[in-house]
C-alpha cells in the first residue's frame, strides 16, 4: 500500500490500487460465501430429496442413514429443505443489502454533494429514523403492508437506506473538498459527471465493507420475521420458518429446528468473514 | 449552566426528534389499506352508521387535523383503544411493560457479566491464544439468530435438564428471575457478541495510554493499575455501547418474548399485528422509539456523571 497516490488517478481503479493478496480472514470468507453460492444454485442436483414430498411412513424420524438430519412432522427430508432454502436465505441477505444500498447512496449522495436545505432535511430525518428500534420499525411496516417476502423487501429498503445515505454522505462532505474534485470542476465538469465518476467511485469504499456486515443482520431480520410468521410463508422452505415449524416438537424433535439455525450461523459467519477481511484488506473501519 | 446544564436543555433538543416519532407513528396507521370503521363494523352496516361514526372519531376531519387531535390525546396519556381487547391502550400496555422491563434490565445485567470478563480475557492476553478463542467466540456469535438460540436454550436446559420452565413469566420477583433467565440469556449472549469486540478495543486503548504508563512507572502493582485505572476508564464506552445497543434489544425482546411466551410489549407486538389491531401496533411502535431515546437520553447523564471531562 504506498501513502501518496497521484491525486487524479484515485478516480479509477479504486479497488485494485488498495488491494494486495488476500489476507486468510478474507480468504475464509470468500470460500464460505462461496460454497452457499453453489449450493443455492445447483440445490436441484444435490438434495438428496424433493423438499415438499409428505412421506408419512417416515414422519419425525431422527437423523439416519437415510435421512441425514432427520425429517420433519410431514415426513420432509430436513437436509433436501435446509439446502433447497439456501437461495430462498441468500437472497434475502443480498437483495435485502442491495435495494437499501442502492437507495441510501442514491440520498446520500444528492444530500451531501448539493448540501443545503436537502441535506438539513436529510439529517434531520436520519435523527427521528435512528430513534426508531430497527426490528420495531421493520415490523411496523409490514404489518401495514400484510406479512410476506414482499413486504419484507419494501420494509427493509425503508428502514435500511439510513445508515447507507450517512455513510455515503459522509465521505461525499469530504471528497467535495479533495483536489481532484477541484480539479475535474476546474476542465468543466458538469455536476452528473462529477458526481457519478469522480465522486461515487470512491465514496462506495465503506459502503460496500459495511454492506457484508450488513448482510448478516439483513438475514438474521429476514430469517426472525420469516419465524414470527411475517416474511416469507410455509410451504415454502426457509430457515426461518423451518425452525418456527419444528418449535411445537422441541420436546420429541429437536432435529427439526436445530440444523436450519447451524445453516444460518454458518451463512451469517461467511459474511462475517468477508466483512472483517475486506475492512482489513482495504483498511476501511466502517 | 455547569456540567449537568445539558439535563436541562437537551430534553428541549429532543422535541423535535418526538414530534417527527410521532409523525412517523401517525401516517404509519392512516397507510393501512382499508377503512379502519368498515373493518371494525364489518361489510354490512349502513353507510350512515359508518358516516356518523367517522364524525364521531374525527375521521372525516383534514389529516392535519386529525393529527393535531392524535398529538392532543397522546400528550393526555390516551393512546386509544385496542379493537381486539375493548380497552384502552395504555392499560393494555401499562400491565405488560414489567414483564418487558424486567426482561431487559435482567439481560443487561447478565450481557455485562459475560462481556467483562471475557473481554478483560482478551486484552491481556492479547494476540495469544485466550484472545483468538474469544474473538472467534464473538465473529460466531454476530450470526447466532436470537430465536434459535433460544430454542436450542429450552432444548438444552428445559426439555433436558429440566432446570428451567419452557416460558411464561411467574408471580414473585424469585419466580420472575427464574422464569426469564433462560430468555435474558439468550439477548444477552447474542448481545455480548458485539459488546466484547467494542470493550476489547477500548481496553486496549486504555492499557496503551499515557496514564497507564505513568502508573506503571510509579511501580503501581499490574492489579491496581488494571483495576483502577484501566477497567474505570473503559467503563464509560462499554455504557455508551449498551446505550446505543438499546433499540436492538429492545428488537431482542419481541422475538424472544414470543420464542418463550412473556407476557410483555414485544409478544403484545407480533399479536396484534396478526390479529390486525393495527392501533395497538402503531401505540407500541411510538412507546418503544421514545423508550430508545429516553435510555440514551439517561446514558449521556450517566456517562457525564463517571466522566467529569464530558460537558456539553
Amino acid at each position: 500500500m504506498t501513502g501518496a497516490v497521484p491525486a487524479l488517478s484515485r478516480t479509477r481503479g479504486f479497488i485494485s490500487r488498495r488491494v494486495g493478496s488476500p489476507k486468510p480472514v478474507l480468504m475464509a470468507g470468500i470460500l464460505m460465501v462461496a460454497f452457499w453460492v453453489v449450493i443455492a444454485f445447483a440445490a436441484p442436483w444435490i438434495a438428496p430429496y424433493d423438499p415438499n414430498v409428505h412421506d408419512y411412513g417416515a414422519v419425525l424420524s431422527p437423523p439416519s442413514a437415510t435421512h441425514w438430519l432427520g425429517t420433519d412432522m410431514f415426513g420432509r427430508d430436513i437436509l433436501s429443505r435446509i439446502i433447497h432454502a439456501t437461495i430462498v436465505d441468500l437472497q434475502i441477505g443480498v437483495l435485502g443489502v442491495v435495494l437499501p444500498f442502492v437507495l441510501g447512496t442514491f440520498i446520500g449522495l444528492i444530500a451531501g454533494y448539493f448540501g443545503g436545505v436537502i441535506d438539513m432535511v436529510l439529517m434531520r430525518l436520519l435523527d427521528i429514523m435512528l430513534a426508531f428500534p430497527w426490528l420495531i420499525l421493520l415490523m411496523a411496516i409490514i404489518a401495514v403492508l400484510g406479512p410476506g417476502l414482499y413486504s419484507f423487501y419494501i420494509a427493509i429498503t425503508l428502514v435500511g437506506w439510513v445508515s447507507y445515505a450517512r455513510l455515503v454522505r459522509s465521505q461525499v462532505l469530504v471528497l467535495k473538498s479533495s483536489d481532484f474534485v477541484m480539479a475535474a470542476r476546474a476542465l468543466g465538469y458538469g455536476d452528473m459527471r462529477i458526481m457519478l465518476r469522480h465522486i461515487l467511485p470512491n465514496a462506495l469504499v465503506a459502503s460496500i465493507v459495511f454492506s457484508m456486515s450488513d448482510v448478516v443482520l439483513v438475514l438474521l431480520a429476514g430469517a426472525s420475521v420469516s419465524y414470527l410468521g411475517m416474511g416469507v410463508q410455509p410451504p415454502t422452505a426457509e430457515w426461518g420458518v423451518m425452525i418456527a415449524e419444528g418449535q411445537t416438537f422441541i420436546t420429541t424433535a429437536w432435529w427439526i429446528p436445530a440444523f436450519p439455525g447451524v445453516a444460518i450461523v454458518l451463512m451469517a459467519l461467511g459474511f462475517s468473514l468477508l466483512a472483517d477481511g475486506l475492512a482489513e484488506q482495504l483498511d476501511v473501519d466502517p | 449552566m455547569g456540567r449537568y446544564g445539558f439535563v436541562l436543555h437537551r430534553p428541549l433538543q429532543l422535541i423535535p426528534v418526538l414530534i417527527g416519532i410521532s409523525l412517523i407513528s401517525f401516517f404509519l396507521l392512516h397507510a393501512v389499506p382499508g377503512d379502519p370503521i368498515r373493518t371494525l363494523l364489518g361489510e354490512r352496516t349502513s353507510p350512515e352508521v359508518v358516516a356518523s361514526l367517522r364524525a364521531r372519531y374525527g375521521l372525516d376531519q383534514p389529516l392535519l387535523v386529525q393529527y393535531f387531535y392524535y398529538v392532543r390525546n397522546l400528550l393526555g396519556g390516551d393512546l386509544g383503544e385496542s379493537i381486539v381487547y375493548k380497552v384502552p391502550i395504555s392499560d393494555l400496555l401499562a400491565r405488560r411493560t414489567q414483564a418487558t422491563g424486567f426482561l431487559l434490565v435482567y439481560s443487561t445485567v447478565l450481557s455485562i457479566l459475560v462481556t467483562l470478563p471475557l473481554a478483560v480475557v482478551a486484552a491481556l492476553y492479547r494476540g495469544r491464544l485466550p484472545d483468538q478463542i474469544i474473538r472467534g467466540f464473538s465473529t460466531f456469535g454476530l450470526g447466532f439468530p436470537t430465536f434459535w438460540l433460544g430454542l436450542m436454550l429450552i432444548i438444552v436446559f428445559s426439555v433436558g435438564f429440566g432446570w428451567f420452565p419452557v416460558g411464561g413469566y411467574g408471580n414473585s420477583f424469585i419466580e420472575h428471575l427464574h422464569h426469564l433467565f433462560l430468555p435474558s440469556l439468550t439477548i444477552a449472549l447474542a448481545l455480548s457478541a458485539i459488546l466484547i469486540r467494542t470493550m476489547r478495543a477500548s481496553l486496549l486503548q486504555t492499557l496503551g495510554a499515557d496514564f497507564v504508563m505513568a502508573a506503571r512507572a510509579k511501580g503501581l502493582s499490574p492489579r491496581w493499575i488494571f483495576n483502577r485505572h484501566v477497567l474505570r476508564n473503559s467503563l464509560i464506552p462499554a455504557i455508551n455501547l449498551l446505550g446505543v445497543n438499546i433499540g436492538w434489544m429492545i428488537g431482542g425482546t419481541v422475538v424472544v418474548e414470543t420464542v418463550f411466551s412473556i407476557p410483555g410489549l414485544g409478544q403484545l407486538m407480533v399479536k396484534s399485528i396478526f390479529s390486525r389491531d393495527y392501533q395497538v401496533v402503531q401505540s407500541l411502535t411510538l412507546v418503544f422509539a421514545c423508550a430508545t431515546v429516553f435510555v440514551s437520553f439517561v446514558v449521556d447523564v450517566i456517562t457525564v456523571a463517571l466522566d467529569p471531562r464530558i460537558s456539553q
